[in-house]
């Protein structure tokens, strides 16, 4: 009997600390980065993909999933982990429907998933999930879209904008410094990808966007159309070190004339 | 009483299901719908005892929603047969078994053909051209024999059912008042007025 006592993994360390669940973020941090940004009325999601192995089905690998008609699913960390809780949050989708006649919101179902994530670590024989989620969509019969993140520990927050994974801090910087509340589709869009593009250094064939515009209403970018997005931010970005160059000229240049004037005033005097 | 008739035609299934709840001897209501889409091809008329019925048929309309959001494809009509036999057979040794009457028919996107099955709460199952349940089923089987044509057009088959429903309202002593139909074909499931 007394044997079910030290079963569990999790137990606290002399500091307070869980180290189970600490390290379960560290596995979080090595995964794979993915984005969320809410705009005035739609919601996109933005993850780097891994590269596809030449001889390997593309389609069987999948990031980004739905949990249901109106809900989209992204994790960064154990892609193992991922699936198990991807089943558990789908279920619940569906047995939620069966029992009250009506979809989930999106915080229930972010809700949910914290819940098994936080009991996994408190149980025996355990270890924590190593994933962190982000949950996006629409509740029914509403207009707003929702983000929602979770991590390994069980919390859960809504955000305006937020990534997880690998780099996570730096792309979280970039959406700070550039997200407004009223972006449009296309902004979001752009912004998403941009901020993806911190860190994803192979471009376009390693980023996958999916849109959720309203209630049910989801769309997946496909290649050609991220990699006019991709190229349409280069231009920019050409452009602004273009301006940058012939600022930075001209300044040279109207020094450089301001010192031959005052070298030509000079000897005469 | 309770009634439904299904039959199939050229790429198409129709179901019809009266629109009766009954209690004893008592219509309690005369505009219950009682063939749900399962899925964007996929209809199934359920008809027994109330509640159980019900009960079921949510139990069958989630659990394959659930596997299209799994697989990210919806079942074909015949796995789906497969799949509300088999639990029909299941809960029939359980210690309190559904007695549910269904007609499934769906429309099989990728081979491009309808199919209809005939399932009983005893977990019976069998394709057919056209079926159907309760004390209708007296009547309408012996004009679906001489009347059915598996190559029929929507029309035809229209007309074919709208027999079937005459001879049971001439026929029948409890005979209903209303039915819903519902067509499921290659541009999904859809009601229409006989």
């Amino acid at each position: 009997m007394s044997r079910s006592y030290d079963r569990a993994l999790t137990v606290f360390s002399p500091d307070g600390h869980l180290f189970q669940v600490e390290y379960a973020l560290e596995a979080v941090k090595k995964g794979t980065c993915a984005v969320g940004v809410r705009g005035a009325d739609v919601v996109v999601l933005g993850v780097e993909k891994k590269s596809i192995l030449q001889l390997q089905d593309p389609r069987t690998v999948r990031k980004v999933v739905m949990l249901d008609d109106h809900i989209c699913f992204a994790f960064a960390g154990l892609t193992a982990d991922g699936r198990v809780l991807i089943d558990k949050a789908r279920v619940e989708c569906q047995s939620h429907r069966l029992t009250v006649e009506d979809p989930v919101t999106v915080e229930y179902i972010t809700r949910h998933i914290a819940g098994i994530q936080q009991r996994y670590t408190q149980s025996g024989g355990v270890r924590p999930f190593g994933i962190s989620t982000l949950i996006v969509g629409f509740d029914p019969y509403d207009t707003k879209p929702r983000l929602y993140q979770t991590e390994p520990s069980g919390i859960y927050s809504a955000w305006k904008a937020n990534a997880i994974g690998r780099s996570s801090k730096t792309v979280r910087e970039f959406l700070e410094k550039n997200h407004r509340d009223d972006l449009t589709r296309e902004e979001a869009i752009k912004l998403t990808v941009k901020s993806l593009l911190e860190v994803v250094q192979t471009g376009a064939k390693n980023i996958e966007i999916s849109v959720m515009e309203s209630y049910g209403k989801i769309t997946h970018l496909d290649l050609t159309q991220i990699e006019a997005i991709v190229a349409e931010i280069e231009r920019e970005k050409e452009a602004e070190a273009e301006r940058k160059r012939s600022r930075l000229a001209a300044t040279a240049a109207g020094q450089a004339a301001m010192t031959q004037r005052a070298g030509d005033a000079g000897p005469s005097q | 009483m309770e009634t439904s008739f299904a039959l199939t035609g050229k790429g198409y299934v129709i179901i019809a299901s009266d629109t009766t709840a009954a209690r004893s001897i008592v219509k309690m209501k005369i505009d219950e719908d009682k063939v749900k889409a399962l899925g964007p091809h996929l209809l199934m008329a359920h008809s027994g005892e109330p509640g159980d019925t019900l009960q079921f048929a949510e139990y069958v309309e989630r659990n394959i929603r659930l596997y299209n959001i799994r697989h990210n494809y919806s079942l074909s009509p015949s796995a789906a047969a497969s799949w509300v036999r088999r639990s029909l057979a299941e809960s029939l040794r359980s210690r309190h078994p559904y007695s549910v009457n269904l007609l499934l028919g769906g429309y099989d996107v990728p081979a491009k053909e309808p199919h209809l099955y005939w399932i009983d709460y005893l977990g019976t199952m069998s394709e057919v051209p056209f079926g159907a349940h309760g004390y209708g089923s007296y009547f309408a089987l012996s004009l679906l024999d001489r009347y059915h044509n598996p190559d029929a057009s929507l029309e035809e088959g229209i007309a074919t059912l709208k027999r079937c429903i005459d001879e049971v309202a001439k026929r029948l002593i409890v005979s209903p008042s209303k039915y819903t139909v519902k067509v499921v074909d290659k541009d999904g499931v859809r009601e229409i007025e006989v």
